[in-house]
């Protein structure tokens, strides 16, 4: 579990998260949406120890964020960016063994072999092991980090949690891949220690996909909890300036959302 | 499986083999032509004294076989010196030359030979060695921090590249003003110092810069996973748990002691850290532990091949190697300008 405890983030004179509260359940899938500019990519650099924030505290499972080392949480959290270029070309092999850098000193063992295998698989990449990385498209390149960022939490470590954060991960996927990637991220959710959080821009993907939805809107929360609770007209409305047409079956508990 | 740790082993027997190769054919050829019986028979008699040995065998012993081994030394530190500079500064047109570290080191080196024989400063073998460490890390730090982006704390290639013309310009006009004013023997041997020689090599050479080279290695191999981990960015390093900070002060300072001993005994030789690891890159890869073990052979065999081109091109007289390997080097440079479009 996460728990972020008050968290305010300043640029300059601009407040970017203002006194955040909230807290991401393990097993369950987390997704954060709101406009560009509400804080999103910033909760998520708070959470994952990459920017310290002006006030506030975050806990990974009773523990302070604070008092974390950053070799200490690389072995339990893993951080999915936007935007990832590369200095110089590698083959994609090398590239996700990077995920597994954590767990070795020197060369990588068996285990770290096995991990990368394992995770390249489940993201059918693997095929592309021999490849260079510059020359794969964006969406290519998009699975083999969704393999590396993977393959550092691959293994379940008992009585240890494990947090996996992705900021905007599906901007360079199609519509099908996106779709097999948040099944494949349900399917991993089946582990009850493992912490998902997730950024998303489709509001309809954080609708069929999203356990618990957090919308943020100008650095506060606007509201947090089950689709049905965030998902509403207002809500929608008073974030993105668009009003709704929810239709939602009573039968699957599908809720989709349009715009005019 | 062992897919991952077989790729690159095959190339190290090779690179070695053409390593003694080459090392071989610039201690037979010369002003004297040294033959193979010669090199035997002066080996068999390494601990006799010298007056025992005729001329041939103590050419060999004294002069060529220092020379190659410096060649082979100062070949390696700066070529694993361009191999760190780059992954430091994620970028493949970096060069210990480019940013002001051997600038910085000749600075350093001419005002031990100017003002250390006027104030007497001398702490033993190791002045000069320390004094071209001192310039070489200070022109290193003032380009590292001065190119830093205000903002996003990344570096241009453009920032770099221009920080480090002004910071060269810097400290070579230091170097100029210090040659001005010296007396003309320690003119001389500034002016060779711009250009690079290897001509001063000798036994006490080779220890020094041997030394600094194994044990920077030895020192820079702990780190070359964090320097791949740093192929994709800062932030994405920190998330496998890189000390950011730590990472940037640690291989700076591994290469101003590479940079600036290597300078300190055979000058400024440019391009070399550039022209290695490229050459690697194109044959296997950018992983860093591959480019800095490979970078260590392929450095040796390259200032060889160039030190046997600056001493047979001019016969009897000499080139000085920083020409022969600027000459070959400012093309690739180009080349690779233009291949990543960084365009002015």
């Amino acid at each position: 579990m996460i728990k972020v405890e008050c968290i305010t983030v300043r640029a300059g004179q601009k407040v970017l998260l203002d006194n955040i509260s909230t807290v991401f359940e393990p097993g369950k899938m987390n997704l954060i949406i709101g406009p560009n500019g509400a804080g999103k990519s910033t909760l998520v650099k708070v959470m994952s120890g990459q920017l310290k924030p002006a006030s506030g505290n975050v806990f990974y499972d009773g523990k302070e964020l604070r008092g974390l080392s950053d070799e200490q949480l690389s072995r339990m959290r893993a951080v999915l960016s936007q935007n990832i270029d590369l200095a110089f070309p590698l083959n994609v092999l090398e590239l996700v063994m990077m995920g597994r850098y954590p767990h070795f000193i020197g060369k990588p063992g068996p285990h770290d072999e096995q991990a990368t295998e394992e995770a390249m698989r489940f993201f059918d990449v693997w095929e592309m092991a021999d490849r260079n990385y510059m020359t794969l498209s964006g969406g290519e390149k998009q699975r083999v980090h969704f393999a590396r960022v993977l393959s550092q939490i691959w293994f379940p470590v008992a009585g240890q949690p494990r947090y996996l954060m992705l900021d905007e991960p599906m901007t360079f996927l199609d519509i099908h891949y996106q779709f097999q990637f948040m099944h494949k991220l349900t399917d991993l959710l089946k582990d009850p220690e493992l912490v998902v959080i997730g950024v998303v821009h489709d509001l309809n993907l954080a609708a069929r996909f999203g356990d618990t939805i957090l919308l943020l809107n100008r650095g506060t929360v606007l509201a947090g909890g089950n689709k049905e609770m965030v998902l509403t007209k207002e809500n929608i409305l008073k974030a993105f300036q668009l009003e709704p047409f929810i239709h939602q079956n009573e039968k699957t508990r599908s809720l989709n959302l349009f715009f005019e | 499986m062992g897919k991952f740790s077989n790729r690159y082993i095959g190339i190290y027997p090779i690179l070695l083999v053409v390593l003694v190769i080459t090392t071989l054919i610039s201690i037979k050829f010369g002003a004297i032509t040294i033959t193979f019986e010669d090199i035997y028979a002066a080996l068999t008699k390494v601990y006799r004294s010298r007056d025992q040995l005729n001329l041939t065998e103590r050419i060999f012993l004294d002069i060529r076989l220092p020379r190659a081994l410096t060649c082979i030394v100062v070949g390696a530190s700066l070529a694993m010196s361009g191999v760190l500079m780059q992954a430091l500064f994620r970028n493949p047109i970096v060069e210990p030359g480019l940013i002001g570290t051997s600038s910085g080191a000749a600075l350093g080196a001419s005002l031990y030979f100017v003002l250390g024989a006027t104030f007497k400063i001398h702490a033993g073998v190791w002045t000069l060695p320390i004094a071209a460490c001192a310039g070489g890390a200070l022109s290193t730090l003032i380009v590292f921090f001065l190119s830093r982006n205000k903002i996003g704390g990344n570096r241009s290639v453009v920032g770099l590249l221009l920080t480090g013309i002004a910071i060269n310009a810097l400290f070579l006009s230091g170097v100029g003003f210090l040659s001005y004013i010296a007396r003309d023997p320690q003119a001389r041997s500034i002016t060779f110092w711009n250009l690079g020689t290897l001509s001063g090599a000798n036994w006490y050479s080779v220890i020094i810069i041997g030394t600094s080279s194994c044990l920077c290695m030895l020192w820079a191999l702990r780190y070359t996973k964090h320097l791949n981990a740093l192929m994709m960015g800062e932030e994405e390093a920190l998330f496998l748990g890189v000390n950011i900070k730590r990472l940037q002060l640690t291989i700076i300072a591994i290469n101003v002691i590479l940079v600036a001993i290597a300078t300190a005994f055979v000058g400024v030789i440019s391009f070399v850290g550039l022209i290695v690891p490229h050459l690697l890159r194109l044959t296997r890869g950018s992983d860093n532990r591959f480019l800095l073990l490979g970078s260590a052979l392929l450095g040796g065999i390259l200032l060889s091949l160039a030190d046997l081109a600056a001493r047979l091109l001019l016969m009897p007289a000499e080139l000085p190697i920083g020409i022969v390997t600027s000459i070959v080097g400012v093309p690739v440079f180009i080349i690779l300008l233009r291949k990543n479009n960084y365009y002015f």
